[in-house]
């Protein structure tokens, strides 16, 4: 099988979640790029796009349809040329609709499992549940319609964010038939894609993965086969250290002052996009418990866990996103999507921002001055110099704020460094691209600026 | 062509903002003001200053095609929607592309002329923001042949003047044309930023040159030219008084507070055809001839111009085709400075297409107001110099790839 021919008949698992539907709208552009091409003309391309649900599915080809006519017009120069021969498509409008409309006539939203048994690739972006994973591959390996023997045996890959691959390969009776291939969220717009393989996955899924994420446009970084990979064996340990900061800081002040001082410190100290506790609630508390379960198992020395988020869980405060891509309330309740109030578990209330927010800022003082921010970082044309001028007056500060984000700093490159020599990353190098093009950071977190003797 | 056989002005000129991305208060995803928004504003604005609707006997207005872009026919029917007086008014809307301007002037001057009007309500619209760019290069595309759409580039026009400049490049210099285009661009933002109703009033950005000689990319546009080669996607209207003597006693409007047309050619070429030397624009350099004749002077009797850029390389290609640079060298003497605004002879002194903005239907008709506020002392912060033994200014409204084109001559009419 050749590349057009693996890509004739996809299914995707998971099609209406975040991640799956990003996904399937990538494998569907990828396919009726190829489609097009005069040489597959006699080729039946099909994405099964299989969920529980009818009624995400319906939302989930509306998105398609929205997201599909963007991509068509930012491709439109390409596309006349793709359909110079159809005499009948003469604007722009009529290219652009031809595009989508061609594009949907791929995807069969499907709540029938059975789809996937014809798919020469199967790509699983179900919930991070290991039990579910595995059922699902090997129902749908052991039902397969293609020889599994041959050439053309299925492929799977698997977007899990912390599940060793080569466990999934062993208990679905894969083969080395098996990939991980993680996304970032959201995957249409975010840079990098993690490949996992196992000890047993077969060169050939590595060496089309590598073909299809280039077509995609992604950035790749290889991880090893180790539970939470690169980028979730960075988040949640960073995840960690910032909810026993916010506890520590919890003793001196009420719990949701802590956890705003924690969240400002990550993000306008240490200029990330956002504070690790909005972070949390970007995946989802669940979500995190989730990965934080499935580590913890698999390192049994470390303690990965925390108790707070169980808390929280049990009394409904989730995070995640809605379907429409805005934010769902968890550490914080959102308005328009910015946070506006903090949860208190002892009250079980949310509490304004504002009726804290002056006191905690005096508390933590100043930030390094000239200011800067994420945001004019990563557009800086000399963001190297800038971080350097900014976090080097950040080491010399002595304030709460200072000396608590100079904390989180340097925990996050210890992070980092642990993972190149757990060997989970293969270099500091891939350390910093996945923090970089998958958490959209200013800077990777093994840097100088947060070394220890620096920072005191 | 012959001289006019009667005095002919130009006065009371109104221009609405240049609405569209650049503006502060522009935001794709608000309520905009309409097309008939537009009209009223500068219609009213003209009205106001000839001394009401009663001293008006008819009614012009220039526009490209809000038939497409507002789903909007019969334009004339909105002039009495300007003010009850203009009622039963004759009026009527004329089209020729981006020259539809253009042709509302010369439309209004032949009223004059033929005396079925003292005073013709001129005016010009387009409202273009309704659609994506993607969408709008469809409809503009509708100055060229359509017949040429099929194999056209997305960008139809822009696909247009990227051939026309590299044919440039190729038969004068890479390098030394991209220079002037930047030089080009530069005047154009420097010029608008002065202007209040320019589009680009409120650009920051430093050192423009530098910012436009970036690197075109054909695989998201066309080969030759950049976003900073092209005038913007714009919203806006302008309305001028084309006058007789009786009209400008009538309004109460003293002649130095007037311009006078000495001139213009007026110049029709076939849709069909192929220029025949893409690095020329011989229509253009053809109107101006015959409206530098009826005008009876030499392009060195010439203080201002505004012309058609569109595009920078139209700027260029403008300079040669006025005579004012040899074939090849007008690269150079955009680079040299001399069509910036304390240089030889100012061109475009609100900005132009790429600096004011171009709502199509309505540029011919901003370019006359450039004039009449240059020529009489009125452009406040962006008055240049007209200089007292070159007193007279040219415009050039040209519509699609140089097949229809006004060029007019005025000078200060007292």
């Amino acid at each position: 099988m050749n590349y057009a021919e693996r890509l004739e008949n996809v299914t995707v698992l998971g099609a209406s979640g975040k991640m799956g539907s990003g996904i399937l709208l990538l494998t569907a552009l990828e396919m009726a790029d190829l489609s097009l091409k005069p040489e597959n003309k006699d080729r039946q391309f099909v994405l099964n796009a299989v969920d529980v649900s009818d009624k995400a599915l319906d939302g989930l080809m509306k998105y398609l349809k929205v997201q599909v006519q963007k991509a068509a017009e930012k491709k439109v120069v390409q596309l006349r040329k793709v359909y110079e021969n159809n005499a009948d498509l003469v604007d722009n409008k009529d290219i652009v609709d031809r595009y989508v409309s061609d594009v949907c006539a791929l995807v069969r939203p499907t709540i029938v499992l059975e789809s996937a048994y014809s798919s020469g690739l199967v790509f699983e972006a179900v919930i991070e549940n290991p039990a579910l994973k595995i059922k699902l591959l090997s129902q749908i390996n052991k039902n397969s319609t293609l020889n599994k023997n041959g050439a053309d045996a299925p492929w799977f890959f698997t977007n899990t964010s912390s599940i060793p691959v080569h466990e999934l390969d062993e208990k679905a009776g894969l083969g080395g038939r098996l990939l991980g291939v993680h996304f970032y969220n959201p995957p249409a717009i975010q840079k990098l894609v993690e490949l996992i393989r196992a000890a047993s996955t077969k060169d050939e899924l590595v060496e089309f993965a590598l073909a299809y994420a280039k077509n995609l446009k992604k950035i790749v970084v290889p991880s090893n086969d180790f539970a939470g990979f690169i980028g979730n064996g960075h988040f949640m340990r960073d995840a960690l250290h910032g909810i026993s900061e916010a506890e520590h800081l919890s003793k001196e002040m009420p719990f949701v002052e802590a956890v705003y001082t924690v969240n400002r410190a990550t993000q306008d100290f240490l200029l990330r996009p956002m504070g690790i506790f909005q972070l949390i609630d970007y995946v989802g508390l669940d979500v995190c418990q989730y990965i934080m379960s499935v580590m913890s198992e698999r390192f049994p020395g470390e303690d990965i866990h925390s108790p707070l988020l169980d808390k929280l869980i049990a009394a409904g405060v989730k995070g995640g996103q809605f379907s429409d891509g805005s934010q769902k309330d968890g550490f914080f309740k959102y308005e328009k999507n910015r946070p506006a109030a903090l949860y208190d578990p002892e009250t079980k209330q949310y509490a304004p921002v504002s009726s804290f927010q002056a006191a905690c800022d005096a508390r933590m003082g100043p930030l390094p001055q000239p200011p800067l921010s994420w945001k004019t970082a990563i557009k800086h044309p000399k963001k190297e110099a800038a971080l350097e001028e900014f976090f080097g007056k950040l080491a010399g500060m002595e304030t709460p704020g200072a000396v608590l984000a100079k904390r989180c700093g340097e925990r996050s490159r210890e992070i980092g460094l642990k993972l190149v020599s757990d060997k989970v990353a293969q270099s500091e190098a891939d350390v910093n691209t996945v923090l970089l093009s998958g958490f959209y950071h200013a800077y990777g977190p093994i840097n100088n600026y947060f070394k220890r003797e620096l920072v005191k | 062509m012959k001289k006019l056989r009667k005095r002919v002005f130009m006065a009371a000129g109104y221009n609405t903002i240049s609405l569209g991305s650049g503006r502060k208060e522009f935001n794709p995803k608000k309520p905009r003001p309409g097309l008939e928004d537009y009209i009223k504003e500068a219609g009213q604005g003209t009205l106001k200053l000839v001394g009401g609707a009663g001293n008006v006997d008819e009614g012009v207005i220039g526009n490209f095609m809000a038939s497409k872009f507002n789903n909007q026919g019969n334009l004339a029917a909105l002039i009495p929607f300007i003010d009850e007086g203009l009622k039963w008014k004759p009026s009527c809307r004329v089209e020729g592309a981006c020259c539809s301007g253009g042709l509302a002037l010369v439309t209004a001057i032949k009223s004059v002329l033929a005396e079925t009007a003292d005073t013709v309500l001129t005016m010009g619209v387009e409202v273009q923001n309704t659609v994506k760019a993607v969408y709008g290069a469809d409809i503009l595309a509708g100055a060229g042949w359509y017949k040429e759409r099929k194999t056209g580039h997305a960008y139809f026009f822009p696909g247009k003047f990227s051939d026309r400049a590299g044919e440039y490049f190729r038969k004068y210099g890479l390098e030394r044309t991209r220079k002037a285009m930047a030089r080009w661009y530069r005047n154009a933002v420097e010029n608008a930023r002065l202007v209040p109703t320019a589009q680009e009033f409120h650009n920051t950005q430093e050192d423009l040159e530098a910012t436009a000689m970036c690197k075109p990319n054909p695989r998201s546009f066309v080969e030759n030219l950049t976003v900073y080669d092209c005038s913007k996607v714009s919203d806006g209207a302008a309305a001028i008084a084309v006058m007789s003597e009786e009209g400008l006693k009538k309004a109460g409007i003293a002649e130095k507070d007037a311009v006078e047309v000495m001139g213009f050619g007026q110049v029709e070429a076939d849709l069909t055809a192929a220029p025949a030397d893409l690095a020329r624009l011989d229509t253009t350099a053809e109107a101006v001839k015959r409206a530098l004749e009826s005008a009876g002077i030499t392009a060195a009797d010439l203080g201002t111009v505004e012309c058609h850029d569109c595009f920078t390389i139209t700027g260029v290609l403008s300079v040669e085709a006025i005579g004012l640079a040899a074939q090849g060298e007008g690269a150079d003497f955009v680079s040299a400075g001399h069509t910036a605004r304390d240089g030889k002879i100012p061109f475009n002194t609100t900005g132009g297409l790429v600096g004011w903005g171009h709502p199509t239907g309505a540029s011919g008709v901003r370019q006359a107001i450039t004039i009449w506020e240059q020529l009489t002392g009125k452009a406040g912060k962006w008055q240049v110099e007209i200089p007292e033994n070159r007193p007279y200014a040219l415009s050039i409204s040209m519509g699609g790839n140089d097949r229809t084109v006004v060029a007019i001559v005025y000078r200060r009419a007292a």
